[in-house]
């Protein structure tokens, strides 16, 4: 099919149709906005540690809201907001997921491409559209989006209530539209080929748990991202259009509003119908890279196939009636509490089975430590570490005194952040010659991933206990309340690991665009992988596989197999006479 | 001249970085291996590193339970809060032995089975009768958790409030006020539309129960007296928290909101415990605008007799506005 039709620069490098391709584009863009909203999060947090401290830094970059250097308030949420917004969406959905379900969903199913090539460049335009609202949004007067990344009304609703609210939230909304529709296209792509393209033999049990968790993230954004969109059309017709679906009884600077019979709770339930299978949009990608990458570098099958995929299924389901647990102290109905404490606590349950699994792969394995391995291990530890604490915000009682806390902060930043971050950053180790043909450096990795596993757990470890001390998150200082004189220290450790962290990163942006041109050269399979996509040819070429693609005869998972020659047998292997499957 | 010293910095930097590379690359280039192949070495000295930065940070983690132990909010001083300290600590304790187990084995497996090319891995894909027992287990402590939790959470929001004084507290961007409901123990009502002059809530002065409504913008509690909080907000949502009694609620634009407990320690028993400046606050916990930081109220618990002295130095509504 593609020996005949000629590439041009721009159908090659940007209208491309090819998934290899888009994968790369969706990479780029999300460790370009990974940057920014990591240099945001260092501006903040310098702030935090420092109050009312000066800081040259500080008016450079942000001019005029920081007069003298010193962090205005308005601006710090507008950096904690952009922050958010940047990274669930730009970095751990579209980053997350654009990059690996382009590249590996037709390499490892076995097909020539997506079911749609054209759906997919729309896919990744659509959010470079959206990229770019966004990064325009942070140059209007009124400055950036500053509600919180949660936005809720009337706080995001009401110009007078923040500047931010202004013309920053209105472009925040428009991006937000732009980014649903673009995630929309790539997933309905997604489960489509997932469904149908499959090569001959490649059975859904003899599918890669990478592409488990692919599907059902596809499937949860098709099924939630819709609600997110109806809610910013909501409250765009409120900002705009003088409705009343979120707003009532308002004053606002001395200005009574016409608004009545609205509900602010109304936006809370849309937003987190969406809110929470996000957070599995987010990690169930990065748990299915994990489970791959640690397979094969423990060099053993990953350990209960079936319950695995079953702990996955559970988890997406699960996903959708817990959204009431982020709503505990709105003023529901304690009944309803009761309820969304019961089906919170049972996701327990599947992730208590993927943590033991994931043990039981590495038990007796031969862990060959590749930077993408490290950083693997290092996803079940925040996965323990930050799973763990949800036992306590999720349950209502609970939750009462730690709701909105620095607990919440500490908790959904291992739990979610450091969790896909760390699959990321495994999958891109892992599958860097893939994309590029050449190796990343590993000692630069290793280093790169021991900075930022200490940085990381220095950050967010102590958060727990500004929490436990009350202080709420999203405060400018913590100065202006006695009790907390005595957390100046502990904000003083967090900021020194976030800068610290911040600055390991730059080797891992050195080694990724060196290794692009400078590189050594990857050999075919190099990690000795079963799957498919090793199967194809290094030099990138439109329909994956000269020829035939190839047949599936086995599970991807029969690493150090009894009988076999190697310590792995692909799946393109057929069957010996009177093998086991497994 | 510190941002070209900077950029010379950065320059020399990325200089050094691309300089180690090419060394190393150099260097396998004359041993004839490939600089990126894992090695046995790589294997073993990851593997160690693993298990030491493991521990390292458990050790971390005790050293913050020890020191920081201190910052920690002090026992509830309300009845509820009491039991919610009591699932509290059931809960941490748990989690604490889950996630050192854990985190133990997963840094030990890490190092113990560190690779080298001449073991191979035991072929383990599944084993049923374990995963059953991994999911019962766990399945076996959820339930006692959820089925704590949940009466926990009963007993906090449903308590009986026949009994209970009702003190309105309302919200606006960026300060509290509150209402006390006066002899007759009833809010008078209230409308937003009628915020005017020096009626700030927006009481509505025709109400009979309003008359002996009370504004203040410090609230004083009896102690082992009941009191029902109402929440009300005048612009954005805003949250009541009151961490040492472990309350929250929202305030939220066009509803009221409660949260009914019981103060047990007075301000000044408190304070021989927590230090002469010791006073109870009310914050806002939910992002409300430029000044969400500074938004709070003072509370006092006290003995009665101090209420009452307190309370009668304050003005009805009666007398403070002007009536039609």
């Amino acid at each position: 099919m593609s020996e005949h039709h000629k590439e041009t620069f721009i159908t090659k490098y940007i209208f491309s149709q090819d998934h290899k391709m888009i994968a790369k584009q969706f990479l780029i863009t999300g460790m370009l906005m990974a940057v920014i909203g990591m240099i945001m999060s260092a501006l903040f947090r310098l702030q935090l540690a420092n109050p009312g401290q000066s800081f040259a830094i500080l008016e450079m970059l942000l001019g005029k809201w920081a007069p003298g250097g010193v962090l205005d308030p308005s601006m710090y949420l507008a950096l904690v907001t952009m922050h958010g917004t940047i990274l669930v969406f730009w970095v751990l959905t579209a980053g997350l997921s654009g990059t690996f379900a382009n590249l590996l969903i037709p390499l490892q199913i076995g097909a020539r491409d997506m079911a749609s090539g054209f759906l997919n460049m729309l896919s990744y335009w659509f959010f470079f559209l959206a990229t770019i609202v966004l990064l325009w949004s942070l140059f209007v007067e009124t400055g950036p989006a500053s509600a919180g990344w949660t936005i809720y009304p009337p706080l995001s609703a009401l110009p007078q209530a923040i500047p931010g609210s202004g013309m920053g939230m209105t472009l925040w909304l428009i991006s937000i539209a732009l980014f649903v529709v673009g995630g929309l296209l790539g997933s309905l792509n997604y489960v489509v080929t997932i469904l149908n393209l499959r090569t001959k033999g490649m059975s859904m049990q003899r599918l890669p748990l990478t592409i488990w968790a692919i599907l059902l993230t596809a499937i949860l954004v098709v099924l939630s991202f819709p609600v997110l969109l109806s809610a910013a059309l909501l409250l765009i017709m409120d900002r705009s259009f003088g409705t009343s679906f979120y707003l009532s009884d308002i004053i606002i600077n001395g200005e009574v509003l016409h608004n009545v019979g609205g509900s602010p709770i109304l936006f809370e339930h849309l937003f987190w119908f969406l809110g929470h299978p996000e957070v599995y949009i987010i990690l169930l990608p990065a748990l299915g890279l994990v489970s791959e990458i640690i397979a094969v570098n423990s060099r053993k099958p990953i350990f209960g196939y079936k319950a695995m995929v079953g702990a996955l299924i559970a988890i997406a389901f699960l996903s959708f009636i817990v959204w009431g647990h982020h709503m505990f102290m709105t003023g529901m109905n304690p009944f309803l509490g009761s309820v969304f404490t019961f089906t919170t606590l049972l996701i327990a349950i599947p992730s208590a089975i993927k943590v033991f699994n994931y043990l039981a792969t590495l038990w007796k394995g031969n862990i060959r430590f590749t930077p993408a391995m490290l950083f693997a291990i290092a996803l079940v530890s925040t996965f323990i570490t930050g799973g763990l604490t949800g036992l306590i915000l999720g349950d209502s009682a609970l939750d009462i005194n730690v709701h909105d806390t620095y607990f919440v902060v500490g908790h959904f930043h291992i739990v979610m952040g450091l969790s896909a971050i760390f699959g990321m950053f495994a999958g891109v180790y892992h599958w860097f010659p893939r994309m590029y043909g050449r190796m990343m450096n590993k000692n630069f990795g290793y280093i790169h991933f021991w900075g930022t596993f200490i940085s990381a757990y220095g950050v967010f470890f102590p958060m727990h206990f500004l929490g436990l001390a009350g202080l709420p998150r999203r405060y400018y200082t913590n100065s202006a309340f006695p009790m907390f004189d005595g957390l100046a220290d502990i904000n003083s450790v967090i900021t020194f690991f976030a800068l610290s962290g911040a600055v390991f990163q730059l080797i891992f942006l050195f080694n990724f665009f060196y290794s692009i041109f400078k590189g050594t050269k990857s050999v075919q399979n190099p990690w000795r992988s079963n799957t498919l996509e090793w199967t194809a040819p290094i030099e990138r070429m439109h329909g994956n596989w000269p020829g035939e693609i190839p047949h599936v005869y086995r599970w991807p998972y029969d690493y150090s197999k009894p009988g076999a020659d190697e310590d792995f047998v692909p799946q393109t292997e057929p069957l010996k006479e009177g093998e086991q499957e497994h | 001249m510190i941002n070209i010293l900077i950029a010379i910095v950065v320059f020399l930097i990325i200089v050094t970085l691309v300089q180690t590379l090419r060394v190393s690359e150099l260097l396998s280039e004359i041993n004839n291996t490939d600089v990126n192949e894992i090695t046995d070495e790589d294997n073993n000295t990851q593997g160690k590193l693993y298990l030491v930065v493991g521990f390292l940070f458990l050790g971390f983690v005790i050293w913050q339970m020890v020191y920081w132990n201190h910052f920690l909010l002090p026992p509830a001083s309300s009845v509820h809060g009491e039991i919610i300290d009591g699932l509290m600590s059931f809960t941490m304790n748990l989690i604490l032995v889950a996630f050192f187990i854990l985190s133990l084995l997963l840094f030990y497996y890490a190092f113990k089975y560190r690779g080298k090319k001449t073991n191979t891995a035991y072929f383990y894909s599944h084993n049923n009768k374990l995963e059953i027992m991994w999911t019962i287990i766990p399945t076996i402590v959820l339930s006692g958790v959820i089925v704590y939790g949940l009466q926990t959470w009963n007993k906090a929001m449903n308590p009986d409030t026949s009994n209970s004084k009702v003190i309105e507290v309302y919200s606006k961007q960026f300060d509290w006020t509150a209402r006390y409901s006066g002899d007759d123990n009833t809010l008078g009502k209230a409308n937003y539309k009628l915020v005017q002059g020096r009626n700030q809530l927006g009481v509505d002065l025709s109400d009979e129960s309003a008359q002996d409504d009370i504004v203040v913008r410090e609230v004083h509690l009896v102690k082992d007296e009941p009191v029902l909080l109402k929440f009300r907000s005048q612009d954005v949502i805003h949250s009541a928290y009151l961490p040492h009694f472990r309350v929250q609620m929202n305030c939220v634009p066009g509803m009221t909101t409660q949260f009914a407990f019981i103060p047990t320690k007075t301000t000044i028993e408190m304070r021989e415990t927590e230090g002469e400046d010791f006073d109870y606050i009310l914050l806002c916990n939910k992002i409300c605008g430029v000044a969400h930081y500074n938004m709070q109220m003072k509370f006092v618990v006290e003995t009665k007799e101090e209420h009452d002295i307190w309370l009668a130095q304050q003005k009805t509504l009666k007398n403070t506005l002007t009536l039609k």
